[in-house]
């Protein structure tokens, strides 16, 4: 929200514009099975800044996705941003303006500067996602709920998705909302970077999200700060690891049918 | 050992208090003495007034029969008194939400149907609306696909919530509901069967639309819309029976009328949605509020109870098996004849299925007509089930209105073959965190009943 777009980054990428670049190394061939994620500082996109402003996510490698095999194709030295959808412009369309700009002065209202508190906001696919600062979130999160035009009394789920590719803000937390009086949904995503995995619990603003903070916790290792009970929910309690992560293995053997082995789903040859 | 006693020998008690043959000695720790017990009377234990205040903690399941699959209870009681009810879940954890990122997104379906699996055309469906929306093609869809989809999940709907009352009248000791419960979802059960090939599991709504067409003859030979309609007849004959057995019932809605109680507030906090919420008299229900799949075409009530209790959930359970019914009804005059699957070769499967000698797969009399009709056709249909497709890159989130409430699915692509990120937020996971406000304070035989009429499927809780 805070920096100017070049251009919209349209949900495909900018394929084109990055294709295949000399001097960039051949793609080696990495561990079998999996999307190969690439920090972004590893290779030179040349792209402008604000393109890769915590939108980019990784790089995609050749053009058939597979890893693990000779180049064959010849197009394995292409090299293609995965870009998020980026930060829109108003208008935004429907009720997304209304919601924004009820946010906007509920947070002026409550002394919380909009400009910090919401780092920018993604229209895409007929949703509204804010991305809110971490430090932000309770003041949003009641605002959210107790504003009249806004009234989004129910926190519908909290889970996490991990972008390794994303420097500084590896883990991000997304929690869905519901307004039952409006019938809107929108959607906050907060980050947090890896070393230090903090969030501020919502649980004091909906209690329902009690049971999915600790669902992300134990998938992801998010801590909930302010949670009344940080522990593990699916998992054992003295299990090692978050297996949602993209570094945790998914684990197998090998399975043996009609005499043919097969491996397990994350060794198989894969396109991604 | 034997003891005689001889005719006239007055018993008298024995003058020092022996312990109890069951009795363990007990043992202090920091938190007070600890007995454990396994068998007999409390009351021997507890001779000594100075047990009186203690509290004992037991674990209800995870292989108790009464707590719908395994589900844990972690009740502290007083008595009989329930002072603290907590669930220990997870004992059903499979990592489905892992898998997924390693398979195609139309495998996908595979997995999703088996979380809730009382609910799995539920599952399937919000998960294709959600790739669908990613892929935006939400508009393309075949309008025949949506209508066999509404129909699918209703009759699934009436399904699960049969399982609800057959399963919590057998948790409270109602047995011939069960028996009957059990016999009408075997109607609807051969009606998928013939209609998706498996009874549960279909992974029959696919990113697209649907694995194939309705088959045009059911088992008997007869035409499907008649076997549908007859199953629906057969279903309107049978359901007022169950209703008979309970509804006014004075056992039934002594152990369910006023247990279990949440009002408005406490589901709003809570987050509950589904029969539980509209229990407590609000009329929110996603086909009505914010329709998907067409539901605005349909006529059907939104059914409400004031009771906020279990037995206002388990009435409304029993109407909207009725008010089901009504929508497939209307689904069966609504169907024309037409695709079902997107108009996209992209993302539609060139497949027809078939039974063969190792039972169902894909039908060999069309692979023989697509290699017979160009090496193109073939690279493709090869191409797109080895490989699959690709899906943009970004996420959504779509949310239906599944029997036990609302079932939100949130999908992550980073513009590959495969998904990022599939999160489900099942109802019964966050469901099921009203355990206690619905507990504590009450008796322990109230558990059962309360439990019962959150009706939570631990396969879906756990993932």
């Amino acid at each position: 929200m805070s920096e100017p777009t070049t251009g919209p980054s349209g949900p495909t990428g900018d394929r084109a514009g990055a294709g295949p670049m000399p001097g960039t190394p051949t793609a080696t061939p990495g561990a079998a099975g999996g999307p190969e994620v690439v920090p972004i500082g590893a290779v030179d996109l040349g792209l402008t800044p604000s393109v890769t402003a915590h939108e980019t996510i990784g790089v995609r490698k050749g053009a058939f996705g597979s890893a693990g095999a000779g180049d064959t194709s010849g197009f394995g030295g292409l090299i293609a941003p995965i870009v998020m959808p980026g930060p829109s412009e108003r208008p935004y369309g429907g009720d997304f303006d209304a919601i924004a700009d009820e946010l906007e002065l509920a947070l002026a209202d409550a002394g919380v500067p909009a400009e910090s508190a919401i780092e920018r906001v993604v229209v895409d696919r007929g949703e509204l996602t804010f991305f809110v600062a971490r430090e932000h979130l309770l003041e949003v999160a009641r605002q959210l709920r107790d504003e009249p035009g806004l009234r989004f009394e129910l926190c519908h789920s909290v889970s996490g998705v991990h972008y390794p590719g994303d420097p500084g803000r590896e883990l991000h937390a997304v929690l869905h909302l519901l307004s039952i009086t409006h019938k809107r949904r929108i959607r906050l995503e907060v980050a947090c970077p890896d070393g230090d995995a903090h969030i501020p619990s919502v649980t004091s603003v909906w209690p329902s999200a009690d049971w999915h903070e600790r669902e992300t916790w134990d998938m992801f290792g998010i801590q909930f700060d302010g949670h009344p009970a940080m522990t593990r929910i699916l998992m054992p309690d003295d299990w090692p690891g978050h297996p949602q992560r993209k570094d945790y293995p998914l684990g197998g053997i090998p399975v043996e049918y009609k005499g043919a082995t097969i491996p397990p789903p994350d060794q198989r040859r894969s396109y991604t | 050992m034997s003891t005689t006693y001889e005719s006239g020998d007055a018993f008298e008690p024995a003058t020092e208090q022996a312990p109890a043959p069951d009795t363990a000695p007990g043992y202090d720790t920091t938190g007070g003495r600890v007995f454990t017990v396994t068998g007999g009377d409390w009351d021997s234990i507890t001779l000594d007034p100075s047990h009186e205040t203690e509290r004992i903690v037991v674990n209800m399941g995870p292989q108790h029969p009464s707590t719908h699959g395994v589900l844990r209870l972690i009740l502290e009681l007083n008595g009989e008194l329930i002072e603290e009810a907590r669930c220990g879940i997870g004992y059903l954890h499979t990592g489905i939400e892992k898998n997924l990122e390693y398979r195609t997104w139309t495998q996908g379906t595979t997995f999703v149907t088996r979380m809730d699996y009382l609910s799995p055309l539920f599952n399937e469906t919000a998960y294709c609306l959600a790739v669908e929306r990613l892929l935006g093609i939400t508009d393309d869809i075949p309008d025949r696909a949506s209508v066999i989809r509404v129909m699918l999940m209703e009759l699934n709907r009436v399904s699960s919530h049969l399982v609800c009352l057959a399963t919590g009248g057998m948790e409270l000791g109602a047995l011939t509901a069960m028996t009957f419960g059990f016999r009408e979802r075997e109607s609807i059960l051969d009606l998928f069967e013939i209609i998706t090939g498996l009874r549960m599991n279909h992974a029959f709504v696919r990113p697209g639309g649907l694995a194939q067409d309705l088959p045009d003859k059911d088992d008997k030979g007869q035409d499907i819309k008649v076997r549908i309609q007859q199953t629906i007849d057969l279903l309107r004959k049978r359901l007022p029976d169950t209703a008979n057995l309970l509804v006014d019932n004075a056992i039934w809605m002594g152990r369910t009328s006023g247990i279990g109680y949440l009002d408005l507030t406490g589901c709003m906090a809570l987050g509950l949605t589904g029969p539980i919420l509209r229990a407590t008299g609000y009329p929110w229900d996603l086909r009505k509020a914010m329709p998907y799949c067409g539901y605005e075409r349909y006529e059907f009530d939104v059914v409400t109870q004031t009771s906020a209790d279990a037995y206002g959930r388990f009435l409304i359970r029993l109407e909207e098996m009725n008010q089901s019914l009504r929508i497939v009804e209307q689904c069966l005059d609504l169907l024309q004849p037409g695709p079902v699957m997107v108009d996209d070769p992209k993302i539609a499967w060139p497949a027809q299925l078939a039974i063969g000698a190792d039972g169902m797969g894909n039908s060999l009399e069309h692979i023989r007509t697509i290699m017979g009709t160009s090496m193109e056709a073939l690279i493709h249909h090869f191409k797109l089930v080895t490989e699959g497709f690709s899906v943009p890159v970004g996420q959504a989130y779509e949310v239906i209105e599944a029997p036990r409430g609302e079932l939100g699915v949130h999908v992550v692509s980073n513009g590959g073959t495969r998904p990022y990120r599939v999160h489900f937020r099942d109802p019964s996971f966050n469901n099921l965190q009203s355990v206690a406000a619905m507990c504590e304070g009450g008796q322990v035989a109230d558990v059962v009943a309360a439990v019962a009429s959150i009706d939570p499927v631990m396969g879906g809780v756990d993932r």
